[in-house]
């Protein structure tokens, strides 16, 4: 049963990502990306990693591709725009990039690796899963999280300066 | 014959399968309930809509018009659908089926009574399941507004997806404080968390906010701007048709509901009450939804819409900064609880 959901996902990611990258029009690839989202939620649940599962759909496929698709459904992209050079060059990384990645992954499988270790390190027990997370995360990872915590505020703050422009003087807000 | 039977005994003796049958048939019934509650609470919000303004309302199908939500569902099936011409037809028959789905697949995790029963599945991230998916029903609106090739649609879905995205904010924040004094994200553990006392009462303000935001998540007036008739026709819906529409107006109804649902479970106790045995618990379940699902309605008909600078404001420098308030409030208070 486990086996059959983890190929029927594993199936349905693969399928979704080679849907992103090979469809011409943004919006319908933003769409197979929120269900390759989805689908690897799926496999996190098979992993018995439910928290992440869930905060997979919060964060990415309902948070994140809502505003990428909110950006493209404002600037009302219809399809990419291909002009001479620029399309040359963006060719060329691709299929550099795409041959690094096919190199990458062949030198992975000679390596015979295994799905990681069988057993679980921490089963379902005293705490459960988001708790044993919190757990680890303000304890061990304490640091690496306030850092990020301090990196998104940076963030938001260009963000606001950015938006925020320069208004002529003495125009109310 | 015997094969067939025997292979039948087999299926049925392995251990996954009992539990998929008994969900399932918990699935069905919740299914075929749900979509009678929506096409009662249609009848009612009109009923009440025509009380208030001092008309009677439908009353011609049927005693009372009781039959009425039968005869506008057969109605949207026959009537003709219509779909524009440079609308991107894929996205623009999918959409409608997201704005039921979620909705519907969040009762899943709604514990109704006390016994087993009554719960379809008490998954241990049970609350984050339903955010997961009401984060998926902006889609709907979104897809629906940009497939349709028409200007107010797309202003609609854009002014929904912007709206939901704000006050998701506010609402996931404003739930923290329940999670802090249950200590659990299980709905289950969380209503039993609250035999003595609801935590309505030592989280008023994360009440408030949950309920405020519960309006903008729906899109239901003040915040009906996604479907403003006023400004833009009817918002993303303006060119869909037949029972398209309809399913529409489901998935609005089914997640006006469905957020009653949870709001009763994190601040109102749940299936807790007085008097009833522990079977018949439901019931007090079922009374606070209807009174919730009337403060909907009620709501609806008497304030007017807000403007979209209000509604931004109100989101993001009012219910936002209240809940991170309250958050820390709430905090402070267990950390206190704990130490003494």
């Amino acid at each position: 049963m486990t086996t059959f959901l983890f190929l029927a996902f594993a199936a349905l990611l693969t399928g979704c990502s080679l849907m992103v990258v090979l469809q011409r029009n943004p919006v319908t690839s933003a769409l197979w990306l929120v269900l390759g989202f989805c689908s690897l939620a799926g496999i996190y649940l098979l992993l018995q990693a439910e928290f992440l599962a869930m905060v997979q759909v919060i964060v990415y496929a309902g948070a994140i591709m809502v505003l990428f698709l909110f950006v493209i459904m404002y600037l009302n992209l219809k399809h990419d725009i291909e002009d001479g050079l620029h399309h040359h060059a963006r060719r060329i990384v691709g299929w550099t990039l795409g041959a690094l990645l096919v190199i990458e992954g062949v030198m992975l499988m000679r390596r015979g690796w295994a799905l990681g270790p069988t057993a679980l390190e921490s089963p379902n027990g005293v705490w459960g899963n988001t708790a044993a997370i919190g757990r680890v995360l303000f304890s061990r990872y304490l640091f690496p999280f306030e850092v990020l915590s301090i990196l998104l505020l940076v963030a938001m703050v260009g963000a606001i300066l950015v938006s925020r422009g320069t208004r002529p003087e003495g125009s109310g807000r | 014959m015997s094969g067939i039977v025997a292979a039948l005994t087999h299926l049925w003796n392995m251990p996954y399968t009992p539990l998929v049958v008994w969900a399932l048939v918990k699935c069905v019934v919740i299914l075929f309930a749900m979509l009678t509650v929506v096409s009662y609470l249609i009848y009612a919000e009109r009923k009440v809509a025509g009380h208030m303004q001092a008309r009677t309302g439908p009353n011609r199908v049927g005693p009372l018009g009781l039959f009425q939500p039968l005869a506008d569902v057969g109605k949207l099936f026959f009537k003709e659908e219509f779909i524009p011409d440079g609308a991107n037809k894929v996205v623009f028959h999918v959409a409608p089926i997201l704005a039921v789905v979620p909705a519907i697949v969040t009762f899943s995790v709604i514990p109704f009574g006390a016994q087993s029963a009554m719960v379809a599945t008490d998954v241990n991230v049970g609350l984050l399941v339903f955010f997961a998916l009401s984060s998926l029903g902006v889609y709907s609106i979104t897809l629906a507004g940009w497939s349709s090739n028409n200007k107010y649609a797309l202003l609609g879905g854009l002014r929904s997806s912007a709206q939901m995205i704000s006050y998701e904010l506010a609402m996931g924040l404003s739930t923290l404080g329940v999670l802090l004094l249950a200590g659990s994200l299980s709905l289950v553990q969380i209503v039993r968390a609250q035999e003595h006392m609801w935590f309505v009462v030592p989280q008023l303000l994360g009440f408030l906010i949950f309920m405020t935001t519960a309006f903008a998540e729906t899109n239901r007036a003040p915040f009906d701007l996604p479907e403003a008739e006023s400004e833009l026709v009817a918002g993303f819906h303006t060119e869909y048709s037949s029972m398209k529409f309809g399913m529409f107006f489901l998935g609005e109804f089914a997640n006006v509901i469905s957020i009653c649902s949870i709001a009763i479970v994190l601040f109102l106790g749940g299936w807790n009450g007085p008097w009833l045995p522990e079977s018949l618990k439901f019931l007090w379940f079922f009374a606070k939804l209807g009174i919730l699902l009337f403060f909907f309605i009620w709501v609806r008909w008497t304030f007017p819409r807000f403007r979209y600078d209000q509604l931004m404001h109100l989101g993001w420098k009012i219910m936002l900064p209240l809940a991170i308030a309250n958050i820390v409030a709430t905090a402070l208070w267990v950390y206190w609880r704990m130490q003494s």
